[in-house]
């Protein structure tokens, strides 16, 4: 990989900014030139085996995270721990307060009301261990967030560790600050965004809007689906029962019900598959879109608050050094996290196009394959017609 | 048009029959079967239109007409094009002569006619007469009902049919002289009355019976089909919001644009191919629909034989009755509760020349009933046998046209998954240019 590792880029507490750590602005542009070079990943991330913990106050499920890697900065070459959907959000919260520009992939969502899913539901597991094992996998593959400290931490230490872990990190005091800040920031407003943001902003907002109807009309072929699947369920007992009345009948009537019967298996599983695999990504992706409006909202506030300073040197006559030392500092912070935003804007744009590529053609490649099994059956049937005609010496084929 | 002079068509060997060809199968299978009449002219009903005229309460009315097409059939001819006959029916003149037909032949299974109004329909569907798509529907029916009779043994030696298909006025004229309305009223109002037979022939009782179930599975089947059609309908129409949306999306990518795009375009197609899939199957409903109306048919004969048995029970029944009161009156025994019995014996007995009379009277009547005994258990033996013949022709015709039919929607089912294969398989392609 192609950034630099002697500048510590992980800042656990994203309100101190050291300006004197950081090198030109120019290299700190290098420093996110980042490639992605499949064949120098050298962290393989998996997410596992749900396991359900019942204790006094609740019932909880863990996952087994494994890890396997030739990193230098990690102690041993495997790893294995369990975690739960807490954890995750906690690193994910880690990872955004200290780069709020760059753009972290979503969680799976807490719990989905609708439809009253249970949570402990084998389908809403597995459906749940696929997105957090995507996550973890994005993050790997992050080149600022895969060396991130507490991401290493959530890798490797044991249960205990990582409770004592998250104890640490800035107070809640200091949060509060972070979120005053953030709040007057916002009401301010930011004045000269830079076009390229603003154009960003308008295809997030496009964007969002795609594929929030992608997720709603897949989810109404689905229910679609789920009903024409009702209807032809009654359509092979309904032959089996006419076979019954009938003689020479009977044998094509009986054939005919056992393939409209594993016909309905077949469209069953095909229901299952799109809910299963392009469902949770299309979903993923309305997440993201939201996480790229947040992003965009905090470059914003960054910009404001710079905005604010030089405003407040400008017209205000006291304390001109420490407000001075405060503008360079906004200053670097917002150069800071453009630079930021940008690198990491192109590289999501090519992740989702990888993933949302992959999403259709899997979805393509399961209906082909739905509509094959499904004609293999009805060929048999006619196979079988055809041998008994010739055998009854009814039709002559020749 | 079926062609002429060609041979059992292999249906199995072709998976790619369109429904025209599905129905020259069928027709071909008839004519090759070949009555006479058959074998020298060609049937169809070539065209429909649509007429306005007035009615017989004067009021004006829209009506559709079928034109009747029939051609000479010679060998020798070969290479010139005979001339065509035609003449223009409404479906009330064909339910005019299939009543003739049930009246007439009352042990044949006479072939039905397509539906009086679109029965089973999807939302899709019209339920409207006037509806092109029925409109077209049913004169493939119509065409078919003919095809049927002029293939029936005994139907298509009828001179009133022969009559239907060549003379377009005084056809219903000639009908009516042959007096076949009496019997139909006549016959109507015993059918409908309630009666019950002492010894039911079980072999009509179990067609009657297999009749019934027919009816009843396939009506159905039908209905199961026509739900399910509904919703395969919206799974196909939905996708096609995929296409809009890709379509949009496409708009604001740069390097994903073109694959979105033509992906879309697939989606598209996906969703405008549903349209030719149902249409195709509701030709499958429609040759389900021609059994289950001739379960009744078949219904209907089984009911005939029993008011035939019955008939014959009640000139026994009257018979036997007659014949114990002249025994009573002859030996003076009264076993027979009468009034006339009653009154005599308490207001004096009758003359001997009273009662002689009587006797004469019953010798009379028991002769005459004798004769009808006679004469209802010929035609009760006459119906059975014509019955049976036509009822195992029935079961054979029906066996071979419904596997049939099975095959045909088997190959309509593979070609709709050839379509989809063909249709992602595309789309898949797109996809991966995205």
């Amino acid at each position: 990989s192609h950034f630099q590792k002697n500048v510590d880029t992980t800042l656990t507490d994203g309100s101190s900014f050291n300006a004197s750590m950081q090198t030109s602005p120019a290299s700190m542009i290098n420093q996110y030139k980042f490639e992605e070079d499949a064949d120098t990943k050298d962290i393989f991330v998996t997410v596992d085996n749900p396991e359900s913990h019942v204790t006094a106050i609740e019932t909880y499920i863990t996952y087994r995270v494994m890890t396997k890697t030739t990193r230098s900065e990690f102690d041993s070459s495997e790893f294995e721990v369990r975690r739960r959907y807490q954890d995750f959000l906690w690193l994910k919260g880690r990872l955004e307060e200290a780069h709020p520009t760059l753009i972290v992939h979503p969680l799976p969502e807490k719990f989905v009301v609708k439809g009253m899913v249970e949570r402990f539901n084998e389908d809403f597991i597995e459906t749940r261990r696929r997105a957090l094992h995507r996550f973890l996998n994005k993050i790997a593959e992050h080149p600022i967030f895969s060396s991130s400290e507490d991401f290493k931490i959530f890798l490797t230490a044991a249960s205990g560790e990582l409770t004592s872990h998250k104890k640490q990190g800035p107070g809640f005091l200091s949060r509060m600050g972070d979120t005053v800040k953030a709040v007057a920031a916002a009401v301010r407003g930011v004045r000269n965004r830079p076009q390229e943001f603003t154009e960003m902003q308008e295809y997030v907002e496009a964007f969002s809007q795609k594929i929030i109807s992608l997720d709603k009309v897949t989810q109404r072929i689905v229910r679609e689906q789920k009903e024409y699947l009702e209807e032809l369920k009654e359509c092979g007992p309904t032959y089996a029962l006419w076979s019954q009345s009938e003689e020479e009948l009977a044998e094509p009537l009986k054939n005919v019900a056992g393939c409209v019967d594993r016909c309905c298996k077949e469209t069953e599983e095909q229901v299952k598959n799109l809910s299963d695999h392009l469902i949770p990504v299309l979903h993923e992706y309305v997440l993201c879109a939201d996480t790229l409006k947040a992003v965009l909202r905090r470059r914003d506030n960054i910009q404001a608050d710079f905005e604010a300073k030089t405003e407040a040197l400008a017209t205000k006559k006291a304390n001109r050094d420490t407000m001075r030392d405060d503008l360079d500092k906004a200053e670097d912070r917002l150069e800071w996290a453009n630079n930021a935003l940008k690198s990491d804007w192109t590289r999501w744009q090519k992740v989702m196009r990888t993933d949302l590529r992959s999403a259709f053609v899997d979805t393509a490649e399961r209906n082909v394959s739905y509509y094959e099994k499904c004609l293999a059956v009805w060929e048999s049937f006619l196979h079988s017609q055809r041998t008994d005609a010739e055998g009854n010496g009814k039709v002559d084929f020749s | 048009m079926a062609d002429s002079g060609s041979e059992a068509i292999a249906v199995i060997g072709n998976t790619d029959l369109t429904p025209s060809e599905s129905e020259n199968n069928l027709k071909n299978t008839m004519v090759e079967k070949g009555t006479s009449l058959l074998k020298k002219m060609e049937i169809s009903v070539a065209e429909a239109e649509k007429r306005t005229g007035k009615n017989a309460v004067n009021m004006q009315e829209t009506y559709t007409v079928y034109l009747i097409e029939t051609r000479p059939v010679d060998a020798a001819s070969e290479g010139t094009n005979p001339a065509l006959d035609s003449l223009w029916r409404r479906y009330s003149e064909f339910e005019l002569l299939r009543n003739y037909l049930l009246v007439t032949y009352p042990f044949a299974v006479v072939p039905p006619l397509p539906e009086k109004r679109a029965e089973f329909v999807w939302h899709k569907l019209s339920a409207d007469n006037m509806d092109p798509d029925f409109v077209e529907r049913r004169r493939v029916g119509l065409e078919n009902f003919l095809l049927r009779v002029a293939s029936h043994p005994v139907l298509s030696s009828d001179k009133i049919f022969y009559l239907f298909l060549t003379e377009e006025n005084g056809w219903k004229e000639t009908m009516f002289e042959t007096g076949f309305q009496a019997k139909a009223d006549s016959r109507l109002k015993a059918l409908n009355a309630t009666f019950r037979v002492k010894n039911p022939d079980k072999r009509f009782a179990e067609m009657k019976h297999y009749g019934d179930e027919l009816q009843s599975v396939i009506s159905q089947l039908l209905r199961v089909r026509a739900r399910a059609a509904d919703r395969l309908y919206g799974v196909y129409k939905v996708h096609g919001n995929y296409g809009r949306v890709f379509s949009e999306w496409s708009a604001i990518e740069k390097e994903m644009g073109d694959g979105l795009q033509s992906a879309g375009h697939h989606m598209d197609a996906y969703a405008a191919s549903v349209d030719d899939i149902l249409e195709e199957e509701e030709h499958y409903a429609d040759q389900l629909k021609e059994y289950l109306f001739y379960a009744d048919a078949l219904r209907t004969v089984c009911r005939k034989h029993e008011l035939t048995q019955y008939e014959l029970e009640m000139a026994v029944q009257d018979l036997t009755s007659k014949k114990q009161q002249r025994e009573e009156l002859a030996t003076g025994t009264i076993r027979t509760f009468s009034l006339k019995g009653m009154t005599s014996k308490l207001f004096g007995q009758e003359t001997p020349e009273q009662r002689e009379a009587k006797l004469k009277m019953l010798e009379t009547q028991i002769e005459e009933g004798e004769e009808q005994v006679k004469e209802r258990n010929a035609e009760c033996d006459e119906f059975v046998k014509s019955a049976w013949v036509d009822i195992e022709r029935f079961k054979e015709q029906k066996d071979h046209d419904l596997r049939e039919s099975l095959i045909s929607y088997a190959i309509m089912q593979i070609s709709m998954c050839k379509k989809g294969i063909q249709v992602w398989n595309n789309a898949k392609e797109c996809f991966n240019k995205m």
